[in-house]
């Protein structure tokens, strides 16, 4: 029976690069444990022989012929950019000062 | 022309009580109506014979002329860059698409409540939600502003907002329709599908948008299957023949009796239609809701870290003394509603080091009996029929506070998303206790979405005969008295 606690979810949070409050942790945390109750059944089922399915159509390796072909424009590809420069997206720092 | 002004006018009296449409574009929507009628004008008609017709989109799918918000301040005001296919294939047929539909955000929902935007209202009781997260295009479709919509369907998207507003909604088989430009939410479940009121019409759209696209490798390299010819085929009414599976495990506590009821009613009609019915017990679909909400949060933790207010999209924080990280975080935060956060955290955990084998890898092994259970079923039966959901619309806020209430309504409609097979939701009358619609759902093995339409054709010939005409008629009039106040959010567009 999985227990969630508000460090785990806030945990979570910060690998989901997710700012939570307080009052959404505690939320969250209630919920997520109710959540995660409910769908642990599915260990319940199916031996360990049951062979996993990722996907229902299970195509295998779909390409393309190895042709160039147009792409978005930069123009294109920059239009909903909060901010651009020189043509590229700026972007706040990514590297620490230190 | 005219016909899209009426629509138009349509939209104007009504969708400020209904809030189906997030966006509309009366000038572009004429314009392409008009050059529908210059070419019948020059006897150079368009092939396709939806040409002209005008047809509502769920903002989930790109559109170079009109926003794309997916129901999220993340991308308010977002212009895409291009067209999804299922756009194209709908402008190159000559359909005039008036504008985007409502939605839960992101496709996640079953009650258009959990939309930025604000929630859209059942035509049939407007305290009542639609359905979700495809809650918009199935209210434009029964409020008659539309003709034609086009939802998505993950876990039912599609098919328990037609149930509850009384139209016919499709999930095609998985990879029948392009997703290329539908912004992803669960990759493996998602597909676009029709909406409409009759059968027939739900199967020209089909063949519209449907086919093999080689931008989408996901997308099965077969014809459409022939789902016109089969609605036509089954509107003789004669399903002599047809071995029809009720699945037992889509009854009982949790269900509405007047669902129930009419349910019943609707597998007795398929027996006077010459249908053979048995019960067939498909017992891994009792897990399939769980393994869903597993798959499907886990799918969308991953697809939904693109929007990070770095390249497009929303962006909150960036103050010059913060990092990419801190405003990604910030961004995120303000962008995303609580449902789609529950979802992307509950994704996270399934996925990271130490659950995996015991969430996300147990769902797919579910996964795998579910289509054992459906491929055993379809050795017995030709279609599997149920209740397209346990209960009628339910009230507005209703079940906000508790998220697995809410999740419950998607109980019938998981199984054929994780499948991949083709499922449809045909109105089934009203609910004896409530006088609300209620759908039939009908499922057919992948690639035979042409069976499920003939069935759906034949038993909406014999419900309209019974019930002395179509279900979508008796919708009720969305008079003066109906329609709220001023204060309520009206249509933006030009």
């Amino acid at each position: 029976m999985p227990a969630i606690s508000r460090d785990e979810v806030a945990h979570l949070a910060r690998l989901a690069r997710l700012t939570v409050t307080e009052e959404e942790l505690a939320l969250f945390a209630s919920q997520l444990e109710v959540i995660l109750t409910s769908v642990a059944r599915v260990s319940e089922v199916a031996a360990v022989d049951v062979p996993p399915t990722s996907h229902a159509v299970g195509l295998t390796n779909v390409f393309r012929a190895d042709s160039p072909r147009p792409g978005l424009t930069q123009q294109q590809a920059l239009c909903g950019a909060y901010a651009t420069e020189d043509g590229r997206f700026r972007v706040p720092r990514i590297l620490d000062e230190s | 022309m005219e016909v899209t002004q009426a629509h138009l006018d349509r939209i104007a009296a009504v969708d400020g009580a209904v809030h189906a449409f997030l966006y509309l574009d009366a000038a572009a929507a004429l314009s392409a109506a008009a050059a529908v009628d210059d070419r019948v004008q020059r006897a150079d008609p368009p092939a396709s014979p939806l040409a002209g017709v005008p047809l509502a989109l769920k903002d989930v799918f790109t559109t170079v002329d009109m926003p794309t918000t997916c129901g999220s301040r993340t991308l308010q005001d977002w212009w895409p860059p291009y067209d999804a296919t299922v756009t194209c294939r709908l402008r190159e047929a000559g359909v005039v698409i008036l504008g985007k539909t409502n939605m839960d955000e992101f496709a996640m929902g079953s009650s258009t409540e959990n939309s930025a935007y604000g929630p859209t209202h059942n035509p049939w009781d407007l305290d009542r939600v639609p359905g979700g997260s495809g809650g918009g295009s199935a209210a434009a479709v029964a409020a008659f502003e539309v003709p034609l919509a086009i939802g998505t369907d993950t876990g039912g998207s599609i098919r328990q907002p037609s149930a509850v507003t009384g139209t016919v909604g499709v999930k095609p088989t998985y990879g029948g329709v392009s997703r290329y430009g539908l912004v992803a939410f669960s990759s493996s479940l998602d597909q676009g599908g029709p909406v409409a009121r009759t059968v027939l019409d739900a199967a020209l759209l089909h063949e519209v948008i449907g086919g093999y696209d080689p931008l989408d490798s996901t997308s099965i390299a077969a014809p459409v299957p022939p789902v016109v010819q089969a609605a036509h085929a089954g509107a003789t009414g004669d399903l002599t023949g047809l071995r029809v599976g009720v699945v037992s495990q889509f009854r009982g506590e949790g269900y509405q009796p007047g669902v129930l009821r009419a349910f019943e009613i609707a597998v007795s009609r398929l027996r006077e239609l010459g249908a053979h019915v048995v019960e067939v017990s498909c017992p891994s679909f009792d897990y399939a809701l769980p393994a869903y909400y597993l798959i499907a949060p886990s799918e969308c933790s991953s697809n939904l870290a693109r929007f990070d207010g770095m390249r497009y999209g929303l962006r909150v924080g960036d103050d010059g003394s913060r990092s990419a990280e801190e405003v990604m975080s910030l961004t995120r935060a303000a962008g995303f509603g609580p449902e789609v956060k529950r979802r992307i955290m509950l994704g996270t955990y399934a996925l990271s080091a130490g659950y995996y084998d015991a969430y996300y890898g147990q769902a797919q092994k579910v996964r795998t009996l579910i289509i054992r259970d459906f491929a055993a079923a379809f050795e017995r039966v030709d279609v599997l029929v149920s209740p397209t959901t346990p209960t009628t619309a339910f009230g507005l806020g209703e079940r906000v506070e508790d998220p697995l209430a809410m999740y419950l309504s998607d109980l019938c409609t998981i199984p054929a998303n994780l499948a991949g097979n083709a499922a449809l939701s045909v109105p089934a009358g009203c609910s004896d206790d409530d006088g609300l619609p209620v759908g039939l759902q009908v499922m057919a093995p992948s690639l035979a979405d042409d069976r499920a339409y003939r069935v759906a054709a034949a038993y909406e010939v014999a419900r309209d005969a019974a019930d002395g005409g179509p279900l979508a008629h008796r919708v009720p009039e969305l008079t003066e008295d109906r329609l709220p106040g001023p204060n309520r959010a009206g249509v933006v567009g030009r």
